[in-house]
């Protein structure tokens, strides 16, 4: 009998877990395409100041006989108007978006996860008050929002980072209460509540364990449009403010400059772009990988 | 002696129908069922969808409050019970569910599955980690698993090992009274006749007593003692099973057995000896 | 004369953990007028078999190896896509476990059943007798009698008023019944039944049994019946083919595979079967191999 046993479990382990999810994430070649532009911006961001192709204009080194240069082999993507190489302002710029979004979406994920979870499981009056009040504030919306709290704060990355999380937290909140209220009937929460476990056990080691992938993909996918919004604010100088190398700023700045220095303006765009969608591409990949809905 | 009795339970539901919360309605989901089951045996509680053996079993499970009635398990009635006194008396009474996909996290290591029961009980139980970690492998052993078992995870084994370890689970505290809820329905029929043999097996060893709730009249004849027949709510008929099966006294318990598909092709309603249009594709009756 | 006539059929599915051949091979014959059992346990292969047959199997990740399935003188693998629409619903029909997720719950029982009317009615204007150049008011018409016609014939009590019912008004075994109706208002010669009452109680299940073999002595319907429940086979069926693992182990008549089963698996799947005859413990427990087949 015991022979049997051991032959029929198909021996699997939490590394070949892993190798699976990876199988149905490269299932779609555009998510390989997002996981590598994810982890050269992760690169960027870390090591940005390093690979800058000229470290000392981050400082103000500048020689302004270099301003205005249009893209050559000594600056690809040419100068702005104090002669600062736009690469390695771009680069430079890598860190503070990615940084402060990443920021934003963490403590956005944990107050919303807190928030779902205490309204998905214990329902009747905690539910009503939680959610209408998420309601509210995703009635706002989330820049005006963020702006009103980030003039309030003062302007300063840490706070723009405070005051984008604290409109951004609904949407979690309102993911995670649904996919608890869908755990709560799942018969292993049924059999925990019969064993006699209590709340606290029932939530954090049955029912948050089981909602960790769709609040990683929508993480991954949200760290993406909150690089917009930390731009966004940078754009309208309410958040970053200049001379941190910030891509929204640099548009901001760029804006006088246009249409004859067409470069000060392309690039930080283009690396909007390119960061967004690489989010975008790379959560939907981890969404195939993770939820057992997306797939076949 | 009886070890769990079940006095005119009643459990009434009110639906509101309708776009503004007009009429009411109340659903009779268990419309005053009494029964008794005695130390050591196995009652089979026998009925089809709608028929209340679900909230029937929420009830003793003491995970839904009873509109009226008590439900008393070993001189105590659950419901009157302290919140505190209720806990520790959860682990006197488990259960196994139905389906055995659905009823384990896959979060958790098998280990982790089966020792949950004491984890929740400790402050009863007292063990250590390591003395819950060696419940588990003789638990394991106990259901014919393997010890090695221990830190896989569940999707890892095929419908009637996570079965067998969602019995484990259930045996984890030494229960005196185990619910199976349709232990088998969502297996094969050679691993349901492994499971159910198991289940024999288990019962006489360790003297438990089982509620075996089940749609299906021929498991519930084969594994059980005495069954009850329930139908919207009400309790029918119940008895000895042999009493049921070879003489069944009411309407419903015949229809039933009628209904019941026999794996011999000469009893075939069909094409057997007996065919000749014995049942008939009579209509749904009734509004809908 | 064979009505379905699959003779060497292999099928590999592509998986993660590779290519395994999931149909080994697989010869099944099914006379016209017969109700042919394919009974087997989880991953015998016998849903991917009726799947093949109207060709519903997804490829890729499928992919036929080799074999031939010949359906009233059509070769179904080699057939294109349109021939495949052509015959689903107006020669070959499917009706599956669930009668619940297969009614859309957003659109009344009417539209789906004429909207399905008019689609085989596109195939084969004969269902509806009516020219080809008739009004398309007019076709709706014929097309809703015609579905009212069905869900009397099926058993659905009063069908011209129930039938602008929504599916979430009727229960699981008349949903059954309407899903047969559908199944069966192109008038097919094949219906595939794959576990159509195992979401059923017994004595709904009885009915619909009854209901599939009206059609099959009225009608002349042939009916590939896939299960697990060997009772359901003894009681339904007149024909059985047993599958394990991709491959068919026993084939013939019920009275004769079931009764003196000529195959140690067939055997020992009737031992495990618990039957109203049986006493406590009595379960022969011949069959310990098979859960370690899986």
């Amino acid at each position: 009998m015991s022979a049997r046993t051991t032959a029929e479990a198909s021996g699997t382990s939490g590394g070949e877990g892993l190798a699976r999810a990876f199988y149905r994430f490269r299932q779609n070649p555009l998510s390989l395409v997002g996981l590598v532009l994810v982890a050269l911006l992760l690169f960027l961001a870390i090591f940005g100041p390093l690979v800058a192709p000229y470290p000392e204009h981050l400082a103000g080194e500048v020689s302004v006989l270099d301003r205005f240069k249009p893209p050559s082999a000594a600056f690809w993507f040419g100068t702005n108007e104090v002669g600062q190489d736009i690469l390695s302002m771009v680069v430079a710029g890598a860190q503070v978006s990615l940084l402060s979004a990443m920021g934003v979406i963490v403590i956005a994920t944990l107050i919303g996860t807190l928030i779902g979870l205490a309204a998905g499981y214990f329902g009747t009056w905690i539910d009503e008050v939680l959610m209408r009040f998420t309601d509210l504030i995703l009635t706002l919306p989330a820049l005006i929002l963020a702006m009103a709290i980030a003039a309030g704060l003062g302007p300063s990355i840490v706070n723009m980072v405070i005051a984008l999380a604290l409109a951004w937290w609904p949407g979690f909140a309102r993911l995670v209460r649904g996919e608890v209220i869908g755990l709560k009937e799942e018969q292993f929460v049924v059999a925990a509540r019969a064993q006699g476990a209590g709340a606290g056990r029932i939530i954090f080691r049955h029912i948050l364990p089981n909602v960790t992938s769709p609040i990683i993909v929508k993480m991954s996918l949200d760290v993406g449009f909150a690089i917009l919004a930390v731009a966004s604010l940078g754009f309208i100088g309410i958040g970053v403010r200049p001379p941190t190398p910030e891509w929204g700023v640099m548009l901001s700045v760029s804006r006088s400059n246009l249409p004859h220095f067409w470069w000060t303006a392309i690039f930080p765009g283009m690396a909007i772009f390119v960061a967004v969608l690489a989010f975008n591409l790379f959560g939907e990949g981890l969404r195939q990988a993770l939820d057992p809905r997306a797939r076949r | 002696m009886s070890i769990l009795v079940v006095e005119d339970l009643v459990k009434h539901y009110t639906v509101r129908r309708g776009w503004f919360g007009g009429a009411a309605e109340t659903v009779r989901a268990v419309d005053g069922v009494s029964f008794v089951i005695d130390s050591g045996e196995c009652l089979g509680i026998v009925g089809e969808s709608g028929s209340g053996k679900t909230t029937l079993t929420r009830a003793i499970l003491g995970l839904e409050r009873p509109t009226a009635g008590r439900i008393v398990f070993e001189g105590e009635d659950i419901h009157a019970l302290s919140p505190k006194a209720l806990r520790a008396q959860r682990a006197r009474i488990q259960m196994v569910f139905q389906d055995p996909h659905a009823s384990l996290n896959p979060r958790m290591s098998v280990r982790d599955i089966v020792a949950e029961p004491m984890e929740v009980h400790r402050d009863v139980l007292g063990l250590s980690g390591r003395q819950m970690t060696d419940r588990v492998a003789e638990l394991l052993e106990l259901v014919r698993m393997e010890r090695g078992h221990l830190t896989r995870y569940p999707h890892e084994f095929s419908g009637g090992q996570r079965q067998r370890i969602g019995i484990a689970r259930a045996l984890a505290c030494n229960p005196r009274l185990v619910v199976l809820d349709e232990p088998t329905s969502a297996l094969d029929v050679s691993v349901q006749a492994q499971v159910l043999a198991l289940l024999i097996g288990l019962q006489d060893q360790l003297g438990l007593t089982f509620l075996f709730i089940s749609h299906d009249l021929a498991v519930v004849r084969y594994i059980c003692h005495r069954a009850a027949l329930i139908y919207r709510g009400k309790l029918v008929e119940d008895g000895p099973v042999d009493q049921i099966f070879d003489a069944p006294r009411t309407d419903y318990a015949k229809t039933l057995l009628a209904a019941m598909p026999d794996p011999d092709p000469g009893k075939s309603p069909f094409w057997g000896p007996a065919a000749q249009g014995k049942i008939q594709p009579d209509s749904e009756k009734g509004a809908p | 004369m064979a009505l379905l006539d699959i003779k060497g059929l292999r099928l590999a599915m592509t998986s993660f953990d590779g290519e395994t051949e999931v149909l080994k091979g697989i010869d099944l014959t099914i006379p016209q007028g017969a109700i042919a059992g394919v009974v087997g346990e989880t991953g015998s292969g016998k849903s991917l078999t009726g799947l093949s047959v109207s060709r519903l199997v997804p490829t890729p990740p499928g992919r036929y190896l080799g074999g031939r399935i010949l359906f009233d003188g059509h070769d179904m693998l080699a057939a294109s896509e349109e021939e495949m629409r052509a015959l689903r619903g107006t020669r070959i029909s499917m009706i599956f476990q669930d009668p619940t997720t297969n009614l859309n719950p957003a659109f009344r029982i009417s539209t789906q059943m004429v909207d399905a009317a008019l689609a085989v009615a596109s195939r084969d204007p004969d269902i509806l007798s009516l020219p080809a150049t008739a009004r398309r008011r007019q076709k709706r018409a014929v097309a809703r009698q015609l579905a009212i016609e069905m869900l009397g014939r099926v058993g659905i009590v009063d069908p011209a008023q129930r039938i602008d019912a929504y599916p979430h008004q009727f229960s699981g075994g008349m949903r059954q019944r309407v899903l047969i109706a559908m199944a069966l208002i192109g008038r097919p010669k094949l219906l595939i039944a794959d576990e159509p009452t195992t979401a059923l109680d017994v004595s709904v299940q009885a009915q619909v049994l009854a209901l599939i073999h009206s059609f099959v002595v009225d009608r002349g319907l042939t009916v590939m019946f896939i299960t697990h429940n060997l009772g359901v086979v003894a009681q339904i069926c007149n024909e059985v083919a047993v599958m394990r693992q991709g491959e068919i182990v026993e084939a013939g008549p019920v009275a004769k595979v079931l009764t003196s089963p000529a195959h140690a698996y067939t055997r020992a799947l009737m031992a495990s079967v618990p039957t109203r005859e049986m006493k406590r413990g009595d379960l022969s427990f011949s069959v310990d191999p098979v859960e370690a087949a899986v």
